[in-house]
């Protein structure tokens, strides 16, 4: 990626969530979206970074570099569970399918297993959860996100929901 | 007693079949018998649906071939208690169980301020999905003495005792119950709403026995008080709530002599200056661990006396989610989890609810279903048992919950030694992980260091004694 692409991307990526419903993005086909580093690539970078999620309650959000995301449980998973006392993080290397554990979650009724939205290979988990396991309760969507992976094929998030459908799935429950 | 006046007269049982249908296979048989209900290994879902943890083993079997005045609720719709619109009024999250819809919590306290609360304050809990049961006539005392292990011909009037009804021949746990001698002949008992279709087919199966044998000399009358609430006063603030409401001013309205196992037929005054036009059970007693009541009230009344128990700031409502983690750090047993047809109650360490007068094989009064099973367990328990009951404490970590594999940490390939009933990290702990589970014979004593398997890892755990929590029982000072 160059520099220059790292300049406008925040910029690109505020205006998109202000103002365009995000399915709009999602029509943008992979085949224009890579290989990365592309002009292509750039241009529609923004559609990389749109949050996605899944229907069984988890987020996964593509960092700038196009290849690692950030893994976590949605405002509504961890409302519903209530209390989280104990965090299990997946150790670095491991290898997760999509739809497989990347993790659980354990509030004092029940224990929820996180599953991966992707395909990839673990990063790390996030340390702060080891300790503080309630910091899911405080941000679950932002810094006590779950797990961080190398994701296999980025490609893979197409397949999953953006906000307004997500919301949509939650409505319904 | 008048406080118990029936609202529904008898039962209308149609072609109750035997129970002997639902004999449990193997009392202290395989591990698969004492798991059988719960319906995922580790009890753990994804995050779809996070609603309420344990599977809800209380679901009712459509068609028992019993019918009862209240069950006319379309099959698969859940049915309300008398507090539903006020559950909602509260925000509570509605969850079915045991055929009803019932509160897992309310939208003002978590599930741990709400655990919490009951053991610093007081909290109201909605029972009434539960079964509440009169027995009486000449032959009632004959007939819970054949089906229970109790003493109850030595059970003072309005005094209770926890029980079990037992199958006959295997002494196998149909349920377990509190049970009331409101007079000589006149029984109260309270058993679980899951266990209502079970319940009724083996009571209605065991009147029926008895009456034939018997003949009209020994009748017996069976009631249930479908239209009665039941609710849960819970907490050391109990007490101090309930007493400005009782109406009167003579010694019976002082609760302070009223103690743990006593109950009274009681009036309460309303805010509006009018009395409960029925008189209320009021029985000291409660399934969290902490001093409180449970309280009979008849329909018309239920609204208004609940509403102003909660007009204290010291009481809130809580619903089942703090109601599991409080028994359960009580060291109490959860039927259809913790208990069920496979077990009697020595194997699940339950043996002192048996009456100490009903214990030698050679006493006339030791005979009750299952007695020829269950005395020789409790004699020589090392040589009969093949599995206890007991709790234990897990590593920090995952919680070990229901379904969890206990195995043998001393052994390379991990034997199999038993399985957990009911787990989760304890409010009242800071959130140590506590568990019970049956383990083989021999492997139960304190102390003994055991792994539990939860998500493929091992974990450390030790059997502990129980309960976690210090029961708080309101009793008699000693002499």
């Amino acid at each position: 990626m160059s520099a220059a692409a790292r300049v406008f991307r925040p910029f690109t990526s505020r205006a998109l969530s202000q103002k365009l419903p995000l399915s709009s993005v999602r029509r943008v086909s992979p085949a224009t979206g890579f290989p990365r580093g592309s002009i292509r690539a750039f241009s529609q970078s923004p559609f990389l970074e749109v949050k996605k999620y899944t229907e069984s309650h988890e987020w996964i959000e593509l960092a700038d570099d196009g290849k690692t995301a950030k893994i976590g449980i949605t405002e509504y998973a961890a409302k519903s569970l209530g209390d989280v006392v104990y965090v299990e993080l997946p150790t670095p290397e491991l290898e997760v399918g999509a739809g497989e554990p990347v993790g659980a979650v354990e509030s004092v009724k029940s224990a929820s297993d996180v599953l991966s939205p992707v395909s990839g290979k673990v990063v790390q988990g996030n340390s702060i959860l080891e300790d503080k396991a309630k910091f899911i309760n405080e941000s679950p969507e932002g810094d006590a996100w779950i797990a961080e992976i190398e994701v296999s094929d980025p490609t893979e998030l197409e397949e999953l929901l953006d906000a307004a459908a997500y919301k949509e799935t939650i409505d319904e429950e | 007693m008048a406080a118990v006046r029936p609202l529904r007269r008898g039962l209308h049982l149609l072609g109750s079949r035997s129970i002997a249908q639902s004999a449990p296979v193997g009392i202290n048989g395989t591990w698969t018998a004492v798991s059988r209900q719960s319906t995922s290994p580790q009890a753990r879902r994804s995050l779809r649906s996070p609603v309420a943890g344990r599977p809800v083993a209380a679901t009712l079997p459509v068609n028992n071939g019993v019918r009862y005045a209240s069950s006319s609720a379309p099959a698969g719709s859940l049915r309300k208690t008398q507090l539903y619109d006020l559950h909602i009024a509260k925000g509570a999250k509605m969850v079915p169980f045991a055929g009803f819809s019932m509160p897992l919590q309310y939208s003002d306290l978590s599930h741990v301020e709400s655990h919490k609360w009951t053991r610093e304050k007081a909290s109201l809990f909605d029972v009434s999905h539960m079964v509440q049961h009169r027995l009486s006539g000449p032959g009632a005392l004959e007939l819970l003495m054949k089906v229970t292990p109790s003493s109850l011909d030595k059970l003072q009037n309005n005094t209770s005792t926890l029980s079990c009804l037992l199958e006959p021949g295997t002494g196998g746990i149909v349920d377990d119950t509190v049970i009331t001698r409101l007079s000589e002949d006149t029984f109260y008992f309270v058993t679980n709403a899951g266990r209502r279709d079970e319940d009724l087919a083996f009571l209605t199966a065991e009147i029926d026995a008895f009456k034939a044998a018997h003949g009209a000399e020994k009748d017996i009358t069976w009631e249930i008080f479908n239209d009665r609430a039941l609710i849960a006063l819970q907490g050391p603030q109990a007490s101090a709530a309930l007493q400005p409401l009782i109406h009167g001013s003579g010694p019976s309205s002082d609760l302070s002599t009223l103690y743990f196992g006593n109950c009274r037929s009681l009036h309460l005054t309303l805010p509006d200056g009018s009395t409960t036009s029925e008189p209320l059970l009021i029985s000291r007693t409660g399934y969290t661990g902490e001093d409180g009541f449970e309280i009979s009230i008849p329909a018309s009344s239920a609204s208004a006396v609940t509403n102003t128990l909660l007009a204290n700031p010291t009481v809130r409502l809580a619903g089942l989610a703090a109601r599991d983690s409080l028994r359960l750090e009580a060291g109490m047993c959860l039927y259809g989890h913790d208990i069920s047809t496979a077990q009697t109650p020595p194997s699940a360490a339950l043996g002192w609810i048996i009456g100490k007068d009903r214990r030698d094989p050679a006493s006339p009064n030791s005979t009750f279903n299952g007695s020829s099973t269950i005395l020789p367990q409790l004699s020589s328990p090392a040589k009969t048992l093949s599995q206890r009951r007991v709790g234990f404490t897990i590593e920090k970590g995952s919680p070990a919950r229901e379904g969890a594999i206990i195995v043998d940490v001393n052994d390379e390939s991990n034997t199999q030694i038993g399985v957990i009933t009911s787990g989760l990290p304890s409010p009242s702990l800071d959130g140590t992980n506590i568990a019970m589970g049956y383990i083989k014979q021999g492997l139960h004593k304190k102390g003994t260091e055991v792994g539990v398997l939860v998500r493929k890892k091992v974990r450390q755990a030790t059997v502990v004694g129980m309960p976690w929590v210090e029961s708080k029982f309101y009793r008699p000072p000693k002499a």
